[in-house]
């Protein structure tokens, strides 16, 4: 297991300075001049230009330029932000918690929902629950995010007034925040009715971003577990006399797993990916929307920290991964 | 009363093309503590059969019998808790992959003592005690440490011993064993028979031997019925099979034993077991037998009498085997 982990995170290495030198590319290739977007619309005289020029780094040729960051980076230092000075590492903390909130009811309900539909469906293949669920991922799946959200903004927000529009709590409550997370919070402030609001304000954020992810689970484990139902052990596990549940849902579901975790783990990339758009939508102060507004003010320092950062959690995650593989099936545990 | 009562069996699989029947009007009995083999070439619906009186065929098929009785009950009318409550108890079957039939998630010990608590109430325990007795009993050495042991950790003869000792766990009354030695090596596969054989003996079970090997059929079974295509085509005590089948097709394996033959070249029996769009008209054998005429060929054959053993033949052979069957 320590020989996998180290193998692992020499991966792991390689991965994070990749993605550092394209998350440093990317943002010099889109056009615009981060030192002119500072200055707004008055503009600056050319003087001023080359001197905030030079303390940016900006007149060292990019190589060098990418040489400093990369050095800075591997001491831990992000850099500051071009718009409100501060660390992006502060930045990023502070807002993270918002997105891994969201991100974290969006799976629980993509897995809690996808895993038993994918089951019920396989094993009454053909059936009517398979049918409708099949074609109900298939809608989830094509869907473009962005409308689906409208659209239950405006029937739950609008129409109905069930829940609230955008955000994470009511203007009503007003509470300090140690953990970052809305629902602890809520609760550990003692305010009545704090925690409902927190709870209403995700609702809608929690399913548009968790739409992809279950139709994705939900088909996964429908396809594994009838490729498990064939298998001759499921025969033996007839023939010992079990009970259904216990032959699907032990001894079938335990060996479909495997693809369903890989699925699991390439969706937390999805999920990251996906909050930004959900954020952006539901005005939700995370880093998905933290992200956007920082590519339109070409505040160079938090692009390339955010993405570094967001790569990290995905190659934490995808690593977290691996090692569950093993937990699941004795056959990976113990190869080598 | 016979163990195991099966008139009239057949069994069709809805496929693509149209229904397909792969077990055509089968009768099987098997008394207590009686060793039958069921003998015949791939395809000829011997393990469809027993798949189906244990009620574990797929959703594709369709089965029907005239009588369908184990211990005096019938297994046709028995609802989905019921049948659960004899499967696995009462009539237990072991397969022909042990690599594959056993779940690779999960420890042999944990296999073994799922069975126990499926149907007897052991406490955790006395599950444990019985599991490794079971292990004992169908010679896996080292016992204790093979229980913590998973499938791909052990050989296929030992996954085989396993099967064997999930399969007698709660002590059955009918052991099915389909063709339990074919993915084994040789020598393992006579130690597995010998295993089989001796717990018949100390149990006093019914074992119903699914197999394509005329040699194993030799040394174990107490009483032979051989299928063809579906079709039951005899039923004879082993000692007066071997010297006079009266079905030509049972005539023509025979003649392909090894052990029999005569000439430098081992006799074939020519063409193969029709399959779903090449079924003759009358005898499904016509084909490929020697003796086949014009009746053969356009009507069914009838059952014979149980002196001629039961064959399904027009004209069955009732002197011993001549070598000159092909």
């Amino acid at each position: 297991m320590l020989r996998f982990f180290i193998s692992r995170l020499s991966t792991f290495f390689v991965t994070f300075v990749g993605v550092t030198l394209i998350s440093f590319a990317f943002i010099r290739v889109i056009p615009g001049d981060p030192i002119i977007v500072m200055a707004g619309e008055r503009g600056m005289s050319q003087e001023r230009y080359e001197e905030l020029s030079r303390q940016y780094g900006f007149d060292q040729p990019v190589l060098t330029q990418f040489w400093d960051y990369l050095t800075g980076v591997l001491q831990g230092d992000l850099g500051q932000s071009f718009v409100t000075k501060k660390p992006v590492w502060d930045e990023f903390f502070a807002l993270f918690p918002a997105t891994l909130e969201l991100s974290l009811c969006a799976i629980i309900l993509a897995i809690a929902l996808g895993i038993p539909a994918g089951v019920i469906a396989a094993v009454n293949r053909g059936k009517f629950f398979d049918r409708a669920l099949m074609s109900s991922a298939l809608v989830g799946y094509s869907m473009p995010i962005f409308w689906w959200a409208l659209l239950l903004i405006i029937v739950f927000s609008g129409n109905l007034g069930w829940t609230p529009v955008s955000g994470r709590m009511g203007l009503l409550y007003y509470f300090p925040t140690p953990t970052g997370f809305m629902l602890i919070d809520s609760l550990l402030s003692g305010q009545s009715g704090a925690f409902v609001s927190a709870v209403q304000h995700l609702i809608l954020p929690t399913i548009v971003l968790a739409t992809i992810p279950l139709a994705v689970i939900a088909r996964q484990t429908r396809s594994a577990m009838l490729e498990v139902l064939s298998e001759d052990y499921i025969r033996t596990a007839r023939a010992k006399g079990l009970k259904p549940w216990r032959i699907n849902g032990l001894h079938a579901l335990r060996n479909a797993m495997i693809p369903v975790i890989t699925v699991i783990g390439l969706s937390v990339g999805t999920l990251l990916a996906g909050a930004i758009l959900t954020e952006t939508i539901f005005s939700w102060p995370g880093i998905g929307k933290w992200m956007v507004d920082s590519i339109f003010r070409r505040d160079y320092p938090v692009v390339q920290g955010g993405l570094l950062l967001v790569a990290v959690v995905v190659m934490i995650v995808n690593l977290i991964v691996d090692m569950l593989y093993g937990l699941i099936n004795p056959r990976i545990r113990t190869r080598k | 009363m016979a163990l195991l009562n099966i008139r009239n069996l057949s069994v069709e699989f809805a496929t693509g093309g149209g229904s397909f029947r792969a077990v055509d009007g089968v009768d099987v009995t098997v008394e207590g503590g009686e060793v039958l083999a069921i003998v015949g070439e791939s395809g000829s619906g011997k393990s469809v059969s027993m798949l189906a009186a244990m009620g574990l065929l797929p959703w594709t098929a369709t089965v029907t019998a005239d009588e369908l009785s184990f211990d005096g009950r019938d297994l046709r009318d028995l609802s989905a808790s019921a049948r659960r409550k004899v499967i696995g108890r009462e009539i237990s079957m072991i397969f022909q992959e042990p690599m594959s039939s056993l779940n690779p998630c999960f420890t042999v010990g944990f296999q073994i003592r799922e069975a126990l608590k499926q149907h007897l109430k052991l406490d955790s325990s006395a599950r444990k005690k019985r599991a490794l007795e079971l292990m004992e009993m169908v010679g896996i050495p080292a016992p204790e440490k093979r229980l913590t042991a998973f499938p791909h950790q052990l050989s296929g003869g030992m996954n085989q011993r396993v099967m064997i000792a999930m399969a007698i766990a709660c002590g059955p009354k009918l052991l099915i064993a389909d063709e339990p030695t074919t993915a084994l090596d040789v020598t393992i596969q006579a130690q597995i028979l010998d295993l089989l054989t001796g717990l018949q003996r100390d149990t006093g079970m019914g074992l119903i031997l699914i197999t394509h090997d005329m040699g194993v059929v030799a040394e174990t079974a107490h009483r032979v019925a051989v299928q063809y295509a579906g079709w039951k085509v005899e039923d004879q005590p082993v000692e007066t099979l071997f010297d006079t089948p009266h079905h030509p097709y049972t005539a023509a394996l025979l003649a392909a034993l090894p052990e029999r033959a005569t000439e430098r070249r081992l006799p074939t029996i020519p063409g193969v077991v029709p399959g779903q769009f090449d079924r003759p008209r009358g005898c499904l054998f016509s084909p490929r037998c020697a003796y086949a005429d014009d009746l053969c060929r356009s009507t069914v054959p009838p059952l014979q009498s149980p002196e001629l053993g039961r064959a399904k033949c027009h004209y069955p052979l009732s002197v011993p085997a001549k070598e000159e069957v092909q």
